[in-house]
């Protein structure tokens, strides 16, 4: 049942990131972006990552998209269908380019469920026992507020200043 | 369901890539940016199953981060568009030699 929904989600996914492609409008790129990020958001439930998956839902498909969807209405640009596409010489590079990297991707990833790498960790039994005792939110919670706060409290500031420059570059003059 | 998702990262990412090289147009280009930071953290939860928690926390970050950046870098392309006029990438020459 698992593997049926993985394969269904996994097609959502790459289809909708060839819409976000191949899309001419941009409100239709967003859109199939939206369905691309929400069918990850599935899969990472299917991942056991249950919290992640509501952030992901929460955050980016609703907040970052809505931001992204905001800018195209403020700018206009909902009705240019003008071609898009780079042609010629770009067209070429990025196909040799994405050529190049798909192939060393598939070389390296071929075998990947084989790596002897796999052997020495505990595997999907570990991760079920460490949900068991902790609950979705803690077993991430505890690691985060832990060893990691300072690298957290770091994040808080750098979304501050974010803020603040993403508003002083908005504003712009008076 | 290890390798399928790490194969699956990998369709991903490509697809951004050559979204981000072969579009014109500054805000798919973000949005193309965005496909390659989710096929990453897919790669990390898909590696966080069998190697630790620590994964998931990563991806926490990488969203946090990717949250500043479409904010600085879509205010960035408003600013643009008030000089420009336009936000297709092949008018921004102004640093080009």
């Amino acid at each position: 049942m698992a593997d049926v929904l993985f394969y269904v989600l996994a097609a959502m996914v790459v289809g909708g990131a060839s819409g976000v492609v191949l899309q001419r409008s941009p409100v239709g790129s967003l859109l199939f972006m939206v369905g691309t990020l929400a069918s990850v958001a599935g899969i990472f439930v299917l991942l056991e990552a249950h919290f992640l998956a509501a952030v992901q839902v929460i955050v980016y498909a609703g907040a970052i998209m809505v931001l992204f969807l905001f800018v195209i209405m403020l700018l206009n640009l909902g009705h240019d269908y003008q071609a898009d596409m780079k042609r010629g010489f770009g067209a070429f590079f990025a196909f040799g380019t994405t050529g190049l990297m798909a192939g060393l991707l598939a070389r390296q990833l071929g075998g990947a469920g084989e790596n002897p790498i796999y052997q020495y960790f505990p595997g999907p039994d570990g991760m079920d026992r460490i949900l068991a005792e902790e609950g979705v939110i803690g077993a991430v919670a505890r690691p985060l507020f832990t060893e990691y706060v300072v690298a957290f409290e770091l994040v808080g500031i750098l979304l501050l200043v974010a803020l603040v420059g993403a508003v002083a570059l908005a504003r712009g003059r008076g | 369901m290890l390798p399928e998702s790490l194969i699956l990262g990998a369709i991903l990412f490509v697809i951004g890539t050559f979204g981000v090289l072969v579009r014109r147009n500054a805000i798919i280009i973000f949005l193309c940016i965005e496909i390659q930071l989710n096929a990453v953290n897919l790669t990390f939860v898909a590696l966080s199953r069998y190697l630790g928690i620590e994964g998931q926390l990563f991806v926490f970050f990488v969203m946090t981060v990717a949250a500043a950046e479409a904010a600085v870098g879509l205010a960035i392309i408003i600013s643009i568009f008030r000089h420009y006029k336009s936000v297709n990438v092949d008018n921004f020459n102004l640093l080009k030699w």
